[in-house]
């Protein structure tokens, strides 16, 4: 496996049509907003051939074409386009990262919209309230989106908060589920099955397929839940 | 200007060359399994990405209800057109009134039957393949029903005499020797495990759809270092290893990113060939570089290019 390094950025295949511009090894804001400038970069400037670019946690895949990418005669298909983005790289544009958008998420917490709240406060002794609380005055940052259609990768969960999975998962949640697992806490789009403990449940719809982006959240947006409660959410609708 | 669907076979979709450009947002890029015999079907009629209907396994009975042209590529699902055997792998005009009926795949997973001008269904996010989980592209979202009614645009008779050898492009077997480059976890498998990897048989499971292929072997995979992974991006073709050691391969409605270590990555070329497995066929693996991965598939297109040309 061919692995290019660029101070502590590598590249490295994922298969013959994509490669993965690797910016770290660990979950960490730094590393977030890097990609976000990154990404912003190689959207505004794509190569030949460039068909999509997904960011991650730690990464950056970029997909192409491989019939449409100009090469140097020297130089592998791989090696001219790693030879561009290293360009890039190294010019390493900024862009203002701070208008990015504050989305608040009505949640109704509990109850038959939040079925596993209850365990959710005993298992940390604390009241539901508490765990409300809790949940819903951290600011959140949108990692990534993936698993589904608009379903984000949430960081900056409170650790006093953080609950294992169930162990027998549920076989469906409905959609707009707002849950807990381990570490992490985010709202299902769809119906799924999943295992997280369910704390609540949005109105919001997070997959909106009629327009582009066909996401309400999008990586480096900021998000808050706020606490509604069940009459709000028939207001909503 | 319709088909009606008699019999919607086992897990009939309608699909297209995939939707791209909205993987950012967790969007899967979906499209037909088998690229290369859908490609031909489209190439056949001379157009590009239209919708066709993939079957898998069990083909549908559908009714054509104005006059068109088609061309079926793929698995040999043993089509009859009135009653008499249809040809596959060139154009055939179709009367208003015909049925065409399909049966079981003899040998191959997925058919396609392309439609002149192809199925009406509206485009969502660049793309009308069908996107099951989501409820979005296709017709409604879902596999066909008995009683569906698709709409096309009549096309006249034309010029069919010409035709494709499909063993030229592709190879229906089960029993297959599948090209792989390296995955971005390879070197954290145990020598042992790489080595299993590259020299057994490993049987695909009947636990394989359009998301991903479970292959069973008598060893798990192991990594000498068992450490969490971060998600990030996994592709078609993508071979990861969870917890069990049983590897799966994600195929065409594959999710955008995933957390499992990546042992391999099926080249593109050899997608086609994985598609067309059926349950508990044999497959071994063997390591390409990325450069020559990229010369197999070059050559492929080039193929593609030629045929075009032709036609």
């Amino acid at each position: 496996m061919e692995v290019i390094i660029l101070t502590h950025i590598t590249f490295k295949p994922l298969n013959d049509c994509a490669l993965l511009i690797v910016f770290g090894d660990s979950i960490s804001i730094t590393t977030h907003q890097e990609i976000q400038h990154f990404h912003k970069t190689i959207e505004e400037q794509p190569f030949q051939g460039m068909i999509e670019a997904v960011p991650s946690y730690t990464s950056i895949c970029i997909y192409y074409d491989v019939m449409q990418v100009v090469r140097k005669p020297s130089q592998t298909i791989y090696e001219s386009i790693v030879t561009y983005l290293q360009s890039l790289l190294t010019k390493n544009e900024q862009h203002d990262l701070s208008t990015r958008r504050l989305i608040d998420i009505p949640v109704v917490y509990g109850g038959e919209y939040g079925p596993d709240l209850a365990f959710v406060a005993s298992y940390h002794g604390l009241s539901e309230e508490e765990i409300i609380e809790r949940h819903s005055s951290q600011q959140y940052i949108v990692y990534m989106l993936g698993f589904a259609p608009g379903f984000a990768f949430l960081g900056g969960l409170d650790e006093t908060i953080a609950t294992p999975r169930k162990e027998v998962p549920r076989l469906t949640i409905p959609a707009g589920s707002v849950g807990i697992g381990g570490q992490q806490t985010g709202v299902y789009p769809f119906e799924t099955p999943g295992g997280w403990q369910i704390i609540g449940r949005t109105p919001q719809r997070l997959f909106l397929p009629e327009q582009y982006p066909p996401t309400y959240l999008q990586a480096g947006d900021r998000i808050r839940f706020r606490a509604i409660s069940a009459q709000q959410w028939r207001d909503f609708i | 200007m319709t088909i009606t669907v008699i019999k919607p076979g086992l897990f009939s979709t309608l699909q297209d060359g995939g939707r791209y450009a909205s993987q950012q947002y967790g969007v899967i890029v979906s499209g037909a399994m088998d690229r290369l015999s859908y490609h031909i079907g489209q190439l056949l009629l001379q157009q590009e990405n239209k919708a066709a209907i993939e079957i898998t396994m069990i083909g549908p009975t559908l009714r054509f209800d104005v006059d068109t042209v088609i061309a079926i590529t793929g698995a040999n699902f043993l089509p009859l057109l009135n009653d008499k055997p249809c040809p596959m792998w060139r154009p055939v005009s179709v009367k208003a009134g015909s049925v065409l009926q399909c049966a079981t795949a003899t040998i191959g997973a997925r058919g396609y039957i392309a439609v002149k001008h192809g199925l009406q269904v509206p485009g969502i996010l660049g793309s009308r393949s069908t996107y099951l989980r989501a409820k979005i592209g296709g017709f409604h979202g879902r596999a066909l029903q008995k009683g569906d009614v698709l709409p096309i645009r009549a096309s006249d008779a034309r010029r069919t005499n010409y035709f494709v050898k499909p063993e030229h492009f592709i190879e229906f077997s089960n029993d297959v020797t599948i090209r792989i480059t390296e995955g971005t976890e390879w070197q954290a498998f145990t020598k042992e495990s790489q080595e299993f990897f590259l020299s057994t048989a490993f049987q695909l499971s009947t636990d394989a759809d359009r998301m991903g292929y479970r292959l069973q072997s008598d060893m798990c995979l192991t990594r000498s270092l068992q450490k969490d992974l971060i998600s990030e991006a996994v592709t078609f073709g993508t071979i990861q290893v969870p917890p069990s050691g049983q590897p799966i391969v994600l195929m065409a409605d594959c999710q955008t990113t995933g957390g499992y270590p990546k042992i391999a990555q099926v080249i593109q070329a050899d997608l086609p060939k994985l598609a067309q497995l059926q349950p508990l066929a044999k497959i071994r693996f063997t390591t390409v570089s990325i450069e020559e991965a990229q010369n197999i598939y070059m050559r492929q297109q080039q193929q593609l290019a030629l045929l075009k040309n032709f036609l």
